[in-house]
C-alpha cells in the first residue's frame, strides 16, 4: 500500500507538509459531571503512514467528545495496562479489572496523497462482543470529522439516542473597545475546534439562527446605521438583506421547513411578530399588540408560535397559532420569563428565567406548566439545544467576562467552554 | 398603555410650558439635569468628541436665542446646555422621568428652531434580561423621548431612532452602578 518507488516518494512529500494544527477558539471543561456515566476505554489508535504519528489523535478526539457529553467516564491512558489495535489482541479480562464496560480500539492507514482509512470497533468488554465496527476513507481535511462521527456512533450504540458531536456551533464574539471593537459572527465544530468568522463588523451583530438544512444562518446586522436581518449562505458566503424596515428587524426564527421566517419588526409603531415567506417575500403580521411582542419560536409541529410580550406588564411567554389567532400566556412564575427555544421533541421549551433580579436558564414543561430551573448563574441568556436535545448551550457571565457554558436537559452535567479571547455570546447549537 | 399614557401627558406638560415660555430653561448651565441622575461621573460624553470642532460663529436662532447657542456645533461646547445629551431610565421601565424635562425641552427648542438640523436617538438597555427584548425595550426609550420632542415641535424627519438594546455598554460593572449608566436615551447630534 505505501509507495515504494523513492521518486514518487519525493514528490509527495510536499503534500505530507501538513497544514499546522488549527489553533483552538476554545477549550471546553465539564464543570460538573453526572454520577453513574459509563465507564469506557478508548485506546490510542494505530497508524501506519508515512510520518511517524497519525495527523490527528483520533483516539483523544473521541474520548473528549464522549467525555464531554456527560454520559461517559473514559479511562485516562496511563491507566491502561495495554494499547491492542486489532481484535485479535484484545483482553478483554485486562479492562474488566480496570472496570470498563466498553472498549473501543482502532487504527488508522494512509492509503495515498491525502488519503486515509479509519477504522473502528466498539467492544462490550464482559460479552467480549462487537457492538458496532466502522471503516470510513477520509482526506486529511476529514480526519477530525470522522472522529466526530466515530463519537457519535458510539454514543448512539450505547446510549440509544443519536450523538450530535458532528455538529457546529455558531456564536458572536465582542473584541476591542471603542473604536477598534469588532463584532464576530463565528462558526465552529461542537468541540471548538476550526473557529470560522462568517461575517466581522464594527457594528453590533445579533441574533445568529441556523436554518434547519444546516446551510445557511440568519442575523441581525447594525452595520448600516440600523439593524437589518440578513441570510447568509455559509459555503459560498454570499448574503440576502431580507429586512430592513424603519425600526427594529430583529429575532429571526426559521420555521421547521424552512420556508418561512418569524421577525420582529416595529415599522408599524411597536414591537410585533410577523412572519416572512421566504419565497413570495409576502410578510404577515401576526401580533398586535401596544406592549413588546418579540423573540418567536416556532413548535416543531410549525403549528404555533412561542414569543415574549410585556402586555401583562413584565416580560412573559405566550403561544399563538402559527396562522393568526388570540395569543394564551404560558410562563405564570416568575418575574421575567423570556426568549423561548423549542426542545428538539417539541415537549418543552428552554428560556430565560428572571426571578428577584436574578437570570437563569429554565426549562418548560409545555403541558404540566412546571418550571425546573438548570443552570446557577445569575445573568445566564440565549439558550440554544443540541440537536439530540442531551444538552444546552447558553451564554453566562463569571462576573469578569461573558462566555459560554453547556449544561445536560437533566441539569446534571455542567461544562465552561473557554475561549482565547473577547467576550463571546449568543451560542446556537447547529442541525443535523 | 398606561406607561404611554404618562408619557403622553409629560410632554404634553411640556410642550404646554415651553410655548409659555421658550426661555424656561435658561436656568440651567453645563451642570443641569443631565448630571443629576444616577450618573454623574462623566457618562455623558461617551462618543462624543467636546470642543475640537468650536468655530466661534454666532448661530441665530429663531426667537433671538442667539447668546445661548454659540459656535457651530455647541452641542460640543461644555458650557452650552446642549452638552447634556443623555437621558436615564429605571430599569425594564421606558418611562422619561420628570428630572429630564429640562434636558428634553432645551433639544427640542434647539431643534425645533433648527429644522435642518437631524439628530439620531439611540435607545439602550442594561445587559440584564434577554438581547432582543432589551432591542425592544431601548426603541420604547428612545421613542418616547422623540415622541416628546416631536410634541414640542420637532419635525418627523428629523429624529431617528436606532435602538442597540444592551449591544453598546458605556459601563461595565455587573451591578446598578453599571446598569444605571447602560439604561439610556443617547441624543447623537452630527459630529
Amino acid at each position: 500500500m505505501l509507495i515504494k518507488n523513492p521518486i514518487l516518494l519525493m514528490l509527495l512529500i510536499p503534500v505530507f507538509l501538513l497544514p499546522p494544527v488549527l489553533h483552538a477558539g476554545l477549550t471546553i471543561e465539564i464543570t460538573e459531571g453526572m454520577e453513574g456515566a459509563l465507564p469506557i476505554a478508548v485506546v490510542p489508535f494505530g497508524w501506519q503512514g508515512m510520518e511517524k504519528t497519525s495527523p490527528v489523535d483520533f483516539a483523544a478526539i473521541v474520548a473528549a467528545d464522549l467525555g464531554r457529553s456527560g454520559r461517559f467516564k473514559t479511562l485516562p491512558q496511563k491507566d491502561m495496562l495495554s494499547m491492542p489495535n486489532n481484535a485479535a489482541r484484545v483482553q478483554f479480562r485486562n479492562w474488566r479489572v480496570l472496570g470498563q464496560d466498553n472498549l473501543v480500539i482502532g487504527h488508522a492507514r494512509e492509503t495515498g496523497s491525502d488519503r486515509y482509512v479509519v477504522s473502528f470497533q466498539l467492544f462490550d468488554a464482559f460479552r467480549g462482543e462487537q457492538l458496532a465496527g466502522f471503516s470510513f476513507p477520509a482526506t486529511g481535511r476529514e480526519l477530525r470529522g470522522v472522529s466526530h462521527r466515530i463519537s457519535d456512533i458510539i454514543y448512539e450504540t450505547l446510549i440509544g439516542e443519536p450523538g450530535a458531536f458532528t455538529t457546529r456551533i455558531a456564536y458572536v464574539t465582542g473584541e476591542g473597545a471603542g473604536d477598534n471593537k469588532r463584532y464576530k459572527l463565528q462558526i465552529a465544530d461542537a468541540d471548538g475546534y476550526n473557529p470560522q468568522s462568517v461575517i466581522t463588523s464594527r457594528e453590533p451583530l445579533m441574533s445568529p439562527a441556523w436554518s434547519p438544512d444546516g446551510l445557511r444562518l440568519a442575523y441581525v446586522s447594525f452595520e448600516h446605521h440600523g439593524p437589518a436581518i440578513y441570510v447568509q449562505t455559509l459555503r459560498t458566503g454570499k448574503r440576502e438583506k431580507l429586512a430592513a424596515f424603519p425600526g427594529i428587524n430583529g429575532a429571526p426564527a426559521w420555521s421547521p421547513d424552512g420556508s418561512q421566517l418569524a421577525l420582529t419588526l416595529s415599522k408599524d409603531g411597536n414591537p410585533d411578530v410577523y412572519v416572512m415567506n421566504l419565497i413570495s417575500r409576502s410578510l404577515r403580521r401576526l401580533t398586535k399588540s401596544y406592549a413588546i411582542d418579540t423573540e418567536p419560536a416556532w413548535a416543531r409541529d410549525s403549528k404555533s408560535i412561542v414569543f415574549t410580550s410585556d402586555r401583562g406588564g413584565k416580560p412573559q411567554l405566550y403561544r399563538i397559532p402559527a396562522n393568526g389567532g388570540k395569543p394564551k400566556r404560558l410562563t405564570m412564575e416568575g418575574d421575567y420569563n423570556a426568549r423561548a427555544v423549542f426542545s428538539p421533541n417539541g415537549k418543552t421549551v428552554a428560556m430565560v428565567h428572571g426571578n428577584k433580579g436574578v437570570y437563569r436558564i429554565a426549562l418548560l414543561d409545555l403541558s404540566s406548566g412546571a418550571i425546573r430551573i438548570l443552570t446557577k448563574g445569575s445573568l445566564d441568556e440565549s439558550p440554544s439545544f443540541a440537536p439530540n436535545g442531551s444538552m444546552i448551550l447558553y451564554a453566562t457571565n463569571d462576573g469578569r467576562q461573558a462566555l459560554l457554558s453547556a449544561v445536560s436537559a437533566d441539569g446534571k452535567v455542567h461544562q465552561r467552554l473557554v475561549f482565547d479571547s473577547g467576550e463571546v455570546r449568543e451560542p446556537v447549537w447547529s442541525p443535523y | 398603555m398606561k406607561r404611554l399614557n404618562r408619557v403622553v401627558v409629560l410632554a404634553f406638560i411640556i410642550s404646554t410650558l415651553g410655548a409659555c415660555s421658550l426661555f424656561k430653561t435658561n436656568g440651567q448651565d453645563g451642570a443641569g439635569d443631565g448630571t443629576s441622575g444616577p450618573d454623574a461621573d462623566g457618562v455623558t460624553t461617551q462618543g462624543i468628541e467636546a470642543g475640537g470642532e468650536f468655530m466661534g460663529i454666532e448661530t441665530k436662532g429663531p426667537g433671538g436665542s442667539r447668546d445661548r447657542y454659540q459656535g457651530e456645533k455647541p452641542w460640543n461646547d461644555p458650557q452650552s446646555p446642549l452638552y447634556n445629551t443623555v437621558v436615564y431610565f429605571e430599569f425594564d421601565s421606558s418611562t422619561v422621568e420628570l428630572a429630564y424635562e429640562n434636558l428634553i425641552a432645551t433639544h427640542a427648542e434647539y431643534l425645533a428652531a433648527h429644522p435642518d438640523l437631524n439628530v439620531i436617538m439611540e435607545g439602550h438597555a442594561d445587559e440584564r434580561g434577554t438581547r432582543e427584548y432589551n432591542i425592544a425595550l431601548g426603541e420604547q426609550r428612545a421613542n418616547g423621548v422623540a415622541k416628546m420632542m416631536k410634541l414640542q415641535g420637532v419635525g418627523d424627519v428629523q429624529i431617528k431612532v436606532i435602538s442597540y438594546g444592551e449591544e453598546k455598554q458605556v459601563a461595565f460593572d455587573h451591578n446598578e452602578t453599571g446598569w444605571s449608566q447602560n439604561r439610556r436615551v443617547e441624543i447623537k447630534y452630527p459630529q
